[in-house]
């Protein structure tokens, strides 16, 4: 135990000193993916808002056709715009996000009573296209609604006679479990931050001892190499959890630079939120601490441990992939699978969801476990011969 | 005193120790000489409990390295072939981790520091930072490191490897103290004149096995050579990888 101890304040002291160590966990790590974060989901709102807010600009062709839908569109808050030569070039090219098309037979079709024709062209592959071919269908769509209401009115028919049935829609998400849908990348950002916190002890510690023959005469003292290792693990450990602590810190702050209010949503990190984090993600610092020291291990040289780790660090991407492609029901098991436990309940944090206590504890219970297991994997390959001989 | 009983170690097909035994004893420097890849190293690396041997033992002060390794290590003080310093803390930081490791308490740990320091002519460079020190310095730094404990046996792996010959003619200096002060000094190489000049015992080795163990003059007596190192190449049997 004592053993341990002077290991471990030697690594951390060790690599306090090294600028780049420092610079990499505990501040490009955990602040530039919240600031990126912040960053990105900030121009992106306000964007969108901005286009939301805006009045429509649509290129039409053939607005002589048809005067009273232009005018109805004008009312709606479309500005018509020329159109260009070739409307389904400009739309490929995304010169123009969409098209209206109205065909010299509408003013026809109308007079005759039968259902008149136009076209929207656009990209559905454009996404940033979406929200101006919604905006467009639905003043349309009210156009005609209003238009076959006059026309049953005139037949002495009443509207109602072809809504048979009215669909109302009932929300039940709440603005924080819309956050949700929003920061679900969040969880993979957190259990990055541990990784890449932990990242430069986890090499410096055994590949880089190694490459720098300083493990063999370590290895001559009269001291149990499972107590080194503890040192070592401790300090890589003590790394990440800063990392992680900074981070979450970090995206708290950035949280509140967001402009969740003007998209009816909020997004909470706080203490609770914090607490709870910290304590799942806990024995899961120490799991991928023992796994990159794993890796590192049976690497002969701080290069090709890095190639090591950086493979591994797409590990943690699974879990988030996985729910986001097949989005499921949280049920038990969930909560046992270490990185998806941690993943589910911060998800449910985020979304202000109730987190079972049963839930958090057998997720801290499994990680535990796995945690442990991982140490005896690592402790064994460090106990090998082969380990010491850096030539 | 170490002592090495019928050691044996080999790597997958190749016995790269084939029955080696020998004794070094208090008061004396040993010297254990070789062509390069003869098993020095190797056999050196199982006296100090790095690599458990195949079969044989490994008795220092009449302690089973199998048995008690610990207490093995405790004895002995280390320089192997791989002396890496850790660069960002400076030599007194370096040697005082292991003093740590070692288990001294504070007030030896500074003493013996200081003491070490002196022997080794190194107090200027002792709170400097490791990273850009001179071999010189680094081995320096390196036997400080081995010796904080004070160890009564003492095995080095070709130590003036790499060194100058100030640096050289120092380290002897500082070899032949150690066994003034009664230690066992145990140390490889293969270079000739070295451990001619140095030496109270030879132990030879080629191709894993002891091919000579005796004085440099009986050894001059055994194989009817004037010079040591025509010896050397008689009881070796040929002559590669000597350097003279």
């Amino acid at each position: 135990m004592k053993t341990a101890w002077i290991v471990f304040w030697k690594e951390v002291r060790e690599n306090l000193r090294d600028r780049r160590t420092v610079l990499n966990t505990l501040l490009t790590g955990p602040l530039l993916a919240p600031l990126m974060f912040v960053l990105i989901v900030h121009a992106a709102v306000t964007r969108e808002l901005d286009k939301a807010e805006k009045p429509l600009e649509v290129p039409v062709i053939g607005a002589e056709h048809a005067p009273n839908l232009i005018a109805a569109l004008e009312r709606g808050g479309v500005k018509i715009e020329e159109a260009p030569a070739d409307p389904e070039r400009a739309v490929r090219e995304q010169d123009a996000d969409l098209v209206l098309r109205i065909p010299e037979g509408f003013g026809k079709a109308w007079s005759a009573g039968e259902p008149a024709q136009v076209e929207i062209v656009y990209d559905r592959s454009q996404r940033d296209a979406q929200g101006s071919v919604s905006r467009l269908s639905a003043v349309l769509d009210r156009y005609a609604q209003q238009n076959a209401a006059l026309r049953l009115v005139a037949r002495g028919i009443s509207p109602s006679v072809v809504q048979p049935v009215v669909v109302a829609e009932r929300d039940q998400s709440t603005p924080q479990s819309r956050s949700g849908m929003l920061f679900g990348m969040l969880p993979y950002f957190f259990i990055l931050g541990v990784f890449i916190g932990g990242m430069a002890l986890a090499i410096d510690t055994t590949a880089g001892e190694r490459e720098r023959q300083s493990l063999e005469p370590l290895f001559a003292n009269p001291v149990r190499r499972g107590a080194l290792l503890a040192g070592k693990l401790g300090a890589t450990g003590a790394f990440a959890f800063a990392s992680l602590f900074l981070s979450i810190v970090a995206f708290s702050v950035a949280g509140r630079f967001l402009p969740t209010e003007r998209l009816d949503m909020s997004l909470e990190i706080g203490a609770r939120f914090g607490a709870i984090t910290l304590f799942t993600m806990l024995p899961l610092v120490l799991l991928l601490a023992a796994l990159q020291t794993l890796a590192a291990a049976f690497a002969r040289s701080y290069r090709e441990a890095q190639t090591y780790l950086s493979l591994l660090m797409f590990v943690p991407v699974v879990p988030t992939l996985l729910l986001t492609l097949f989005p499921m029901k949280t049920q038990a098991w969930m909560y046992a699978v270490p990185l998806m436990g941690q993943q589910v309940i911060i998800t449910r944090l985020l979304r202000g969801e109730i987190v079972p206590w049963e839930g958090i504890w057998l997720c801290f219970g499994c990680t535990t476990v796995a945690a442990l297991l991982a140490c005896l994997v690592t402790a064994a390959v460090y106990r090998s011969e082969r380990l010491a001989i850096s030539a | 005193m170490i002592e090495a009983c019928g050691l044996n170690k080999a790597f997958g097909d190749v016995r790269a120790v084939d029955g080696v035994s020998f004794v070094a004893r208090d008061g004396e420097i040993t010297g254990l000489l070789g062509p390069n890849g003869a098993g020095k190293t190797t056999t050196l690396r199982m006296l100090y409990t790095l690599m458990r041997p195949d079969d044989g033992q490994v008795r220092v002060d009449g302690i089973d390295a199998a048995v008690d390794p610990m207490a093995v290590r405790r004895r002995l003080g280390v320089l192997p072939d791989a002396r890496g310093l850790y660069k960002r803390l400076s030599a007194r930081e370096n040697v005082a981790y292991f003093a740590r490791l070692q288990g001294l308490d504070p007030a030896t740990r500074d003493a013996r520091i200081a003491a070490l320091s002196a022997a080794l002519e190194m107090d200027d460079i002792l709170d400097r930072r490791t990273e850009g020190f001179s071999q010189g310095q680094r081995v320096k730094t390196a036997i400080a490191r081995a010796l904080v404990h004070d160890p009564r046996n003492v095995i080095l792996d070709e130590p003036t490897n790499g060194l100058d010959v100030m640096a050289t003619r120092a380290m002897r200096l500082f070899m032949r103290r150690l066994r003034d002060e009664g230690r066992c000094v145990l140390f490889s190489s293969h270079i000739m004149q070295e451990v001619g000049a140095l030496c109270d015992r030879i132990v030879v080795i080629a191709r894993g096995r002891v091919v000579a163990d005796a004085s440099p003059d009986a050894l001059r007596e055994q194989t009817g050579c004037d010079s040591l190192e025509d010896a050397f190449v008689r009881v070796i049997g040929s002559e590669e990888g000597l350097a003279a």
